[in-house]
């Protein structure tokens, strides 16, 4: 699995919404869905990202895609700036870029045959003769664990599991590289989900994908991914191997967002940090770190400086002032440390 | 403990949609009770008959095409299903009161919070003034934890978030001291950190006002965090009930077994996750045998001809499976739990 060569990297991407008001649209403010976030993805592995609804993790999967324009950044996929590519170009790229969505009532054409649905993707890359493309579908159907008969019927007579199966077999036919699912799993019951998880695991290893794995439930996260970015507010505060994040979580929301999960064992004791309030709202963010409204350890620079994501160990980056120099300098947390001493 | 009177007990429930396409059983003979100051959980995934279940407690299933056909829900040892609709009405709020899932569609987006507190308390406290009832309005909204009450008395809906929703939800159902509060799927919509604000807030009014509560969730650890006793329903029947502790400890019908095994930990990763074969059954497709049979790895000739009844293998813990039938005899039994160590 430690291939380290990046198959994505992102730096210093921006996407902001523009507020419109008023009769000719004027635009009053942005809502900063993503803020700056820079990661890479390395080839054969699988990135989650996790955070609550608001915090951009979609926004940044669709970006990456090309589906919305970037404000600002670099998504550099395989040595290719994909920003600055014409509309021809990306679609090609996109050959090597697919993604699965959340929702699979929503995402398959309702009016087209499941193998129509399939050979669409061949249809737009050229993907050779009509016969070799039904070929095709037959032998993904199966891959993906469904049977030949499947192409012969709609959407609406599958159940939600079968229809993601199905969304993630359009995703393959191209033979892409790189997935990003977006939430693949949380509209299906645990026992449904498990099946998908495996499935999509299955598939990495017999075609050496690459996923971004987009999601709010950090015990499927876990299960699924090499390494973990946790978002807050467009902003991604802590990244690391998956082992690490969940055994040392350095940042105040990871250890927060951790000890909120219900674990289904009612013998299992853990600290429950319950941090108070709700998330602030992406178009007025707090001044200095978005975290420190609702943060158990906040120090006076907090509101003041923005803290960067920088390597506090070896692979493994926070952002949080806890770690920094200004955080250090704090009046405030030198008497935090005197009282703990 | 365990000398709590019953407060709430429902025996041999059946309701039944009656739809173009047939009868759909969707609670099939269910029996349960909630004692009092009790929190009492039910878990099973969609389409599990668990959310019927509350509605027909509440007489609130749609009518057409539901009815409940058969059994009796005993509330202080009167029967609920005998009552008129206006006696109903004095026991919905007053007695038993009930939270959904949707905190958003549950509120009347036209009234302000305060109108619609005012409104539920002065149909159940009809000789009290204004004051009174205004007071007391702000009082609840106090009690579940929503700092500035006096202000979003004047707030509408829209104007507060998901979490603060769901807490004026609470309060609504809190104001006439209910005996019962069903909560059906109260958390599912929020996230994970709200979701441990709310649990935490009904776990705190479980223990100071003694409000026995039947959580209805699809989710194993919110279960174990927040419940005493457990009901597990599949395709419309009950199949297992336990203590807490008891479920997750030693489960013993196949699908409750399954169903722990198939959630991501979020403590260990395996390499591997377990998952049930096969999906969900339609209500009532299968009307001979155990309506596991066709999913479960342990099924033998008898799940296929037989229905299985709630056998009851220690003083509080029964299982719907022939496993645990004293006529199979032990050694079956015993066989599955090395099977599944």
């Amino acid at each position: 699995m430690q291939m380290n060569k990046p198959l994505l990297r992102v730096e210093g991407l921006k996407k902001y919404f523009p507020i419109r008001k008023g009769l000719i649209g004027k635009t009053v403010g942005h809502v900063k869905a993503i803020d700056n976030v820079s990661f890479h993805v390395n080839e054969g592995e699988t990135l989650g990202i996790v955070g609550e609804s608001g915090c951009g993790k979609s926004t940044t999967g669709r970006t990456i895609m090309q589906l919305l324009e970037p404000t600002e950044g670099v998504v550099e996929f395989q040595g290719k700036d994909l920003t600055k590519l014409s509309a021809n170009e990306i679609r090609a790229v996109r050959r090597d870029i697919q993604m699965v969505f959340q929702d699979p009532y929503a995402s398959l054409n309702p009016r087209h045959t499941i193998g129509k649905i399939l050979e669409e993707p061949l249809i737009v890359h050229g993907g050779g003769s009509a016969k070799d493309r039904r070929k095709k579908v037959v032998e993904f159907l199966r891959i993906v664990g469904l049977s030949e008969y499947h192409a012969k019927r709609y959407p609406h007579q599958f159940s939600g599991g079968q229809r993601q199966r199905i969304g993630i077999a359009r995703a393959l036919m191209t033979n892409p590289k790189l997935i990003i699912a977006d939430e693949p799993v949380s509209a299906l019951d645990v026992s449904i989900q498990a099946q998908v998880l495996n499935l999509m695991q299955d598939l990495q290893k017999e075609f050496n994908l690459t996923y971004i794995f987009i999601a709010h439930d950090l015990g499927v996260v876990r299960h699924i991914s090499d390494r973990v970015a946790v978002m807050y507010l467009g902003k991604i505060v802590e990244i690391t191997e998956s082992e690490e994040l969940y055994a040392n979580p350095l940042h105040p929301y990871t250890q927060a967002l951790l000890s909120a999960v219900p674990v289904p064992d009612p013998n299992y004791k853990k600290e429950q940090i319950i941090i108070e309030g709700d998330m602030p709202s992406p178009a007025n963010p707090p001044s200095g770190c978005a975290f420190h409204t609702r943060c158990p350890f906040k120090m006076d620079v907090c509101t003041k400086i923005t803290p960067v994501l920088a390597e506090e160990k070896t692979g493994h980056s926070v952002a949080c002032h806890l770690y920094t120099a200004e955080g250090n300098d704090d009046i405030e947390r030198k008497k935090q440390l005197e009282g703990s001493v | 403990m365990n000398e709590r009177k019953k407060l709430l007990e429902v025996n041999d429930l059946q309701t039944t949609f009656f739809t173009d396409s047939g009868e759909i059983p969707a609670v099939d003979h269910v029996d349960f009770y909630v004692r009092e100051g009790e929190v009492l959980g039910i878990v099973g995934e969609s389409g599990c008959g668990k959310s019927v279940t509350s509605l027909s407690i509440m007489q609130l299933v749609p009518s057409p095409p539901g009815k409940i056909t058969g059994g009796e829900i005993l509330f202080e040892g009167q029967d609920l299903l005998k009552k008129t609709e206006k006696e109903m009405r004095e026991i919905r709020g007053n007695d038993v009161a009930m939270i959904f899932q949707e905190p958003m569609t549950s509120l009347n987006p036209l009234f302000t919070i305060g109108n619609q507190m005012s409104e539920a308390i002065s149909l159940h406290q009809k000789k009290w003034s204004k004051k009174q009832i205004k007071e007391r309005a702000i009082e609840m909204l106090k009690l579940v934890g929503l700092p500035r009450s006096e202000e979003i008395m004047k707030e509408y809906p829209h104007q507060l978030s998901g979490g603060m929703r769901q807490r004026v939800m609470i309060a609504m159902a809190l104001v006439c001291d209910p005996k019962v509060l069903i909560a059906d799927e109260p958390t599912t919509a929020l996230d994970v950190t709200i979701q441990a604000q709310i649990l935490k807030l009904m776990r705190d009014l479980n223990e100071r006002m003694n409000t026995a509560i039947l959580l209805i969730t699809h989710d194993l650890g919110v279960v174990a965090e927040t419940c005493e006793r457990v009901v597990v329903m599949y395709a419309g029947q009950v199949i297992e009930e336990a203590p807490t502790e008891e479920i997750f400890e030693n489960p013993c019908h196949p699908y409750t077994r399954g169903l722990i095994q198939s959630v991501p930990d979020m403590r260990d990763k395996k390499d591997r996750l377990y998952s049930i074969p096969g999906n969900v059954p339609k209500p009532g497709s299968i009307d001979k045998g155990c309506r596991f049979a066709a999913r479960c790895e342990s099924a033998f000739s008898r799940c296929w001809i037989e229905t299985p009844e709630l056998y009851r293998n220690s003083e509080n813990h029964q299982t719907r499976c022939f496993l645990y039938d004293e006529q199979e005899g032990v050694t079956n039994a015993n066989e599955q739990t090395t099977v599944k160590s």
